[in-house]
């Protein structure tokens, strides 16, 4: 008998026998932080204990945290599947390879896999465009800041930051003509100590707003330290830093999604799917704009992501030029979802090189 | 009033036994650690030491114990060695780095070509890279008299930069949409450190390791090489008189450290993680350094400590999901465990004595 007949057979055993207690049903999260990191992992962990609140005594869920992207993960999962879990959300990029070698060999369990793009029939993929929340952080920012210069905390030059820093200085060009974004690249997600550096860094050269797409609230406390610098929370709403420094926020929104897809497996309906939804689903949230913002930007801001989120409007609507000065998109032509989800380029205006 | 007497000879038989109730200990405070978290600790101390062995999906994990295990074992037998001579290599971590970058750098080159002589070349390659980033502290301290602890920990920073810059620029999957990381290895048969023989968890590098420990065995009790370690590190001054040549053993033991490390992280990205990635490294040659005192420097003590270790792991997060422990919990347990050794370490060397009051 072959390794893979025997991890199948094994979860059809353990299945069966959970299924002869009860019919509940499990569904396991794979986590790539501590559940309280504030930040990505912890809004994962809230949407998790709304699917708990969901369906109550159907539904168990378990989790394990910090787990490193590699071999560990994929133990994670398989331990998951064995001990009868019928649904494995994977909420980090590099768990991608291990979600489908452990799918493989166990074709009855189904996976979700945040942020990744290879599918199965028993995988989906599904993200959340951020982008359209650093539009109106941009907005925001392009209106507040005096000195015009905007500091960015960037984690890893993937597409989805580099996505970020373009919508983000796209809609604060467009309001403050003269702003001016700064960037430091700290090379992790969450790293408290290199993210308060940088955010230092960023505010010696000038900077009175730090926008970050990293997941720790130290960019916040280094804001509130420098006394005339504002910031916006990420991943999570970081309200204790409100109404000043932290004006607002883009919050990652899974629990509808999660709900969802737990009702799915429940009803026996779930499909590979590939979801990409933003502020119109409720995946992407505007944490409240404190009133530190004077009350017309405040107002614009808030049209924006009713905009944003019925879809009359674009975060990425031309014209927009490229880094080089060619042309990306035609007046009133909006982005395709393929060039946003492999963006690996600055837009007009922004200084220095995506680098590699 | 507890007095500390030291022995006139370090003990053999608490030397033996000090690892031992060690883990008791742990085992011990560790359980009062779950209780306090509202966890029954016997049951904890069940799923994490007794179900990954016998439990009921045993036929799974303990394979598992290798594929943890053997980067671990590999990576401690290179360090114990520096380690009996006084020589301390920090780090590993880095010359793990290093190796898997330059192993899979090799393969990568050339895909998608197939031959049987690519995995041996990309091992020859991962065990140079270690070797050779390992040699950077050793030559700088043989050179300037630098400090080998604070340079060869520094440049794990270094080979860690490296890493993400590889991931993102020069080893990038060129069909992954723009996303960090290289090609998986797995999926190409002749640069893949598959399984020798599948669900077994056995690969190039857990033989490897095995044989490390064999050869380690040897060196320290048969060869002169291994006798000259053991002198350096119980008494410099003696080996210095007897015509050890420190520089040769510094340039060994780092030498050899670093390629063993460097292998390490050749099989593991390699064979188990397939490919890599920003996150590549995650934390086996700072553990190794926790498992080679668990060992006590001894080759067999290494792969029992490994193996130990390995399953705390692997228990630690069975825990994790079945029993609701929070990760924070199973870390403290696991430093319970080297902060016991060492605690309990004192007895190897000294004797408590029960003085009576004024006598002292």
């Amino acid at each position: 008998m072959n390794f893979t007949k025997l991890l199948a057979s094994a979860a059809l055993v353990a299945g069966l026998a959970t299924s002869a207690v009860a019919e509940k049903t499990k569904v396991g999260f794979v986590y790539v932080g501590p559940v309280g990191d504030g930040g990505w992992t912890y809004e994962h962990d809230q949407g998790r204990k709304a699917v708990v609140d969901a369906f109550g005594d159907d539904v168990e869920t378990v989790y394990v945290e910090n787990v490193p992207e590699g071999p560990d993960a994929e133990r994670v999962m398989t331990q998951m599947a064995l001990e009868g879990a019928d649904l494995i959300f994977t909420t980090s990029f590099g768990y991608m390879d291990q979600t489908i070698n452990v799918a493989k060999k166990f074709p009855n369990v189904k996976f979700e896999h945040a942020t990744g793009y290879k599918t199965a029939d028993n995988v989906s993929v599904y993200s959340a465009r951020f982008y359209e929340g650093r539009a109106v952080q941009g907005h925001i920012a392009g209106k507040m800041t005096e000195t015009n210069t905007i500091g960015y905390i960037a984690s890893f030059p993937i597409p989805e930051v580099i996505r970020g820093i373009n919508s983000a200085y796209l809609h604060a060009k467009k309001v403050n003509p003269d702003v001016d974004f700064k960037i430091i690249w700290v090379y992790t997600w969450f790293d408290p100590a290199k993210e308060a550096d940088a955010a230092n860094a960023l505010i010696e050269q000038g900077a009175d707003v730090i926008l970050q797409h990293t997941d720790s609230t130290a960019p916040q406390a280094a804001a509130q330290a420098a006394g005339n610098v504002i910031s916006f929370g990420q991943a999570s709403d970081m309200a204790e830093y409100g109404p000043f420094p932290r004006v607002s926020s883009i919050i990652d929104n899974w629990a509808p999604y999660y709900i969802d897809r737990t009702k799915a497996v429940m009803d026996g309906t779930w499909t590979t799917t590939n979801t990409w939804d933003g502020i119109g689903p409720g995946m992407v949230g505007i944490g409240e704009i404190s009133d530190h913002v004077p009350a017309d930007v405040k107002a614009e801001a808030l049209e924006m992501v009713e905009k944003l989120g019925s879809g009359e409007y674009h975060a990425f609507t031309g014209p927009i030029n490229k880094q080089d000065g060619s042309v990306w998109l035609a007046e009133g032509e909006t982005a395709d979802d393929g060039t946003l989800a492999g963006m690996n380029f600055y837009i007009e205006g922004l200084e220095g090189d995506v680098p590699n | 009033m507890i007095r500390l007497e030291k022995r006139a000879e370090p003990s053999q038989l608490w030397s033996l036994l000090t690892p031992v109730v060690a883990v008791i200990t742990t085992m011990i405070a560790g359980g009062l650690l779950f209780a306090a978290l509202g966890k029954n600790p016997f049951v904890a101390i069940r799923t994490i030491f007794y179900d990954p062995l016998f439990g009921e999906f045993a036929f799974y994990y303990r394979p598992q114990l290798l594929v943890k295990g053997g980067p671990l074992i590999l990576i401690a037998i290179g360090l114990s060695l520096g380690f009996r001579a006084g020589i301390w290599n920090i780090g590993a971590e880095g010359q793990y780095i290093i190796g898997a970058l330059c192993g899979a750098g090799a393969g990568l080159a050339l895909y998608p070509m197939e031959s049987v002589l690519i995995f041996p070349l990309m091992i020859l390659c991962g065990l140079l890279g270690g070797m050779l980033w390992a040699m950077i502290p050793a030559i700088l301290k043989l050179k300037f008299g630098t400090n080998e602890i604070l340079v060869s920990l520094m440049l794990v920073y270094v080979a860690e930069q490296l890493l993400a810059s590889m991931s993102l620029g020069l080893l990038k999957n060129p069909e992954g949409f723009g996303f960090p990381g290289s090609r998986n290895l797995q999926d190409y048969p002749s640069a893949h450190n598959a399984e020798l023989i599948a669900g077994t968890g056995m690969h190039w590098g857990v033989l490897t390791a095995f044989i490390a420990v064999i050869f380690a065995y040897v060196l320290l009790k048969k060869h002169m090489l291994g006798f000259n370690i053991r002198l350096t590190g119980e008494a410099p001054r003696a080996a210095r008189f007897g015509g050890v040549n420190p520089n040769r053993l510094i340039l060994f033991c780092m030498g050899a450290s670093g390629a063993l490390a460097g292998l390490a992280g050749l099989f593991e990205v390699a064979g188990p993680a397939g490919q890599v990635s920003i996150d590549f490294n995650v934390g086996y040659g700072f553990t190794a350094i926790i498992v080679a005192f668990l060992g006590r420097l001894h080759p067999v003590g290494i792969l029992l400590a490994g193996l130990l270790m390995a399953l705390t792991y692997i228990g630690g997060d069975i825990a994790q999901s079945s029993l609701s422990l929070p990760s924070a919990a199973i870390q403290v347990f696991q430093g319970m465990l080297l902060f016991f050794l060492l605690a309990f370490d004192v007895l190897t060397n000294f004797r408590i004595r029960l003085a009576v009051k004024g006598a002292a």
